[in-house]
């Protein structure tokens, strides 16, 4: 909806996922000149679940979690898994867990940043911001690429059967547990997984060429586009490579240069703090000793390729080298410049697959291991959006008593709103209705951080993108929506 | 291909609530235990699924709905294409055309809408959305005996 303030100003509003449970909107206040005063993006956070956990058995919780996001149970599930290992006393996981675990998530990346890339910012890319929404989508893609959206739909197929191979079902998955996994991978899924990963090292690297090629084609627009400086916080292994399933904290200012290293996990409340404003549901994390007005940060695929020294996958690696000579000795800050780092994983994804393919430890060994049982448990994964933090408490009956969880949206809040800020800056500053290219400019900007709308409900009748444009006195200039 | 199967396909989170409509009917129908039937459930439809759906020729797409006509809307599905504020969900009508476009495959599709009422954090249906899933049933039934 649209309104218009006390003091005459008036604000776009662009409403775009109303679910049963969190949503989405951009508010973009405009003064009588039409010029941008302010712009916010308002997203419901999804904190019931915290308490909802309450009382369960710390066991429990890695299946229960997975339902917390319907498009990356796994995330959870592993890091909620993690978290139970430090209560179990499982300082280290046997190798046979820990390599089976990796593909888990390896998988859940890979078909993660797939889906991305292909059905949500390919488009954007292909066909340019302002081209017809008819367009502008994934079976615009099929029409004008067909071979490279059938290997997305297929890139897709083959992280799902590799979640389904070492997780189990889809809904209820266990085979991630306290200590370690619940079953070896199959022979028979070990070697039909096997038979396809060539191809899908093969098909990422297309991706990431045709990302980069899209990207550099289009680099006067597409990477001043939404551009901002910022802090970026990851986790990385001790030697500096980049690692997606386990790790320590890792920040850098915007110029590069490091914040804090090797933070263990245990310890991120230490070096994070969780902020709020008035005009939100969702917190606002930031680095404690820089403040929350100069301490805000990015995660997710973009953070973790500027932090990280090196990838110890030979392929990414390489193209890690080429990326980072975007930002000429600095970090890359472009907003776009996520798409590329995101395809850069994608590749590392498949190239970890196939080394864990083809290690025999996935094949047998032990699966758990215990120690000496804790009261806590705090574990941080990278999930495919980014940082995932998961902090449980239980009591001696084995009972969770508090829960934290800060997810990669959280992470990321205030650098979308920054993101949409300057975007609004760029695309909307004295215009009198809302054109298309113009709204898709915002949700491009967004776009790039894929944010989870508490994706945890769907239900039909519930996707509406509706934007008003209301003048001073309140009555409606402008409405578009989307349904 | 075996194009005497049906594919029942259901998605819902059953930790909210009537949310979990669609893999509620998946639960109820394996009790018939019919070989012409193959089902599937997640929490979303996604992009994939056009793989499935591309090795029938009968598709019913199953979800809750906060909008449908009470106990349920059954209707038939025409393909069709969004674009996405996230990547977080694909409708039923992209699925199906993704399966057209990519696959050249046209099955018959339909879309069942199962109304749901509460739809917050927790197990299990309310009374009234119980009460659907049965007329639901019975509905699916029916479908599979056109």
């Amino acid at each position: 909806m649209t309104t218009t303030t006390q003091n005459g100003t008036r604000k776009i509003v662009i409403n775009p996922v109303t679910r049963v449970e969190g949503h989405g909107k951009v508010t973009i206040q405009l003064d009588e000149a039409n010029h941008v005063t302010q712009a916010r993006l308002h997203i419901i956070e999804f904190r019931g679940f915290e308490r909802f956990v309450q009382g369960h058995f710390y066991w429990e919780v890695p299946v229960m979690v997975q339902r917390l996001c319907g498009i990356c149970p796994v995330s959870h599930h592993l890091c909620a898994s993690k978290a139970c290992d430090m209560i179990v006393g499982a300082e280290a996981i046997t190798p046979t867990a820990e390599k089976i675990r990796r593909l888990m998530h390896y998988g859940q990346t890979f078909q993660s940043h797939a889906l991305h890339f292909y059905h949500l910012s390919s488009p954007d890319l292909l066909f340019g911001f302002d081209a017809p929404v008819e367009q502008r989508n994934v079976i615009g893609v099929i029409g004008a690429y067909p071979e490279i959206a059938k290997k997305a739909v297929l890139m897709r197929k083959f992280g799902q059967e590799v979640i389904k191979a070492t997780v189990g079902k889809k809904i209820h998955g266990t085979g991630s547990i306290p200590g370690g996994v619940n079953k070896h991978l199959t022979l028979e899924d070990r070697d039909r997984l096997a038979a396809d990963v060539d191809t899908m090292v093969e098909w990422s690297l297309e991706g990431l060429q045709l990302c980069k090629e899209l990207t550099r084609n289009g680099d006067e627009m597409l990477l001043p586009f939404g551009a901002f400086e910022s802090n970026f916080l990851s986790i990385v292994r001790a030697d500096g490579c980049l690692d997606l399933y386990d790790g320590n904290l890792r920040a850098k200012n915007a110029d590069g240069e490091i914040i804090f290293d090797q933070v263990d996990p245990s310890d991120y409340l230490d070096v994070i703090r969780e902020g709020v404003r008035n005009w939100s549901y969702m917190k606002f994390p930031f680095i404690r000793d820089l403040g929350q007005e100069k301490g805000w940060y990015r995660v997710g695929p973009l953070a973790r390729i500027n932090n990280c020294d090196f990838i110890d996958t030979p392929i990414a690696e390489a193209e890690r080298q080429e990326f980072i000579q975007i930002g000429g000795g600095r970090p890359v800050h472009a907003t776009m410049a996520y798409h590329w780092a995101r395809l850069i994983e994608l590749v590392h994804s498949a190239e970890k697959m196939r080394e864990l393919l083809a290690d025999p430890d996935v094949l047998r060994g032990e699966l758990t291991t215990s120690g000496e049982r804790r009261g806590s448990g705090i574990a941080i994964i990278e999930a495919p959006r980014g940082t995932l933090i998961h902090h449980y408490d239980v009591d001696e009956n084995d009972q969770v008593v508090r829960g934290n969880l800060i997810v990669s949206t959280t992470h990321n809040n205030e650098a979308m709103n920054q993101a949409v800020r300057v975007v609004a800056d760029q695309y909307l500053e004295g215009q009198a209705e809302i054109s298309e290219g113009m709204l898709n400019a915002i949700e491009v900007g967004i776009r790039a951080y894929d944010p989870c709308l508490s994706c945890a409900t769907h239900a039909l009748g519930q996707m509406r993108l509706l934007v008003q444009l209301i003048g001073p006195h309140g009555d409606v200039l402008d409405e578009r929506m989307r349904a | 291909m075996n194009p005497a199967r049906k594919l029942i396909i259901a998605c819902g989170n059953p930790l909210r609530g009537d949310d979990g409509l669609g893999p509620a009917l998946i639960d109820r129908l394996s009790w018939l235990d019919r070989s012409d039937i193959e089902t599937d459930v997640d929490y979303q439809l996604n992009i994939e699924d056009a793989v499935t759906v591309a090795a029938h020729e009968r598709i019913l797409f199953v979800d809750a709905s906060v909008t449908a006509p009470s106990p349920f809307l059954l209707k038939p599905l025409a393909p069709s294409s969004e674009i996405a504020f996230t990547s977080h969900r694909v409708t039923p009508g992209t699925v199906l055309a993704i399966c057209h476009d990519h696959f050249d495959h046209r099955p018959e599709a339909w879309v069942m809408a199962i109304r749901g009422f509460h739809f917050e954090l927790g197990e299990g249906l309310s009374v009234d959305a119980l009460g659907n899933l049965e007329e639901a049933f019975i509905g699916v039934i029916e479908w599979l005996e056109r």
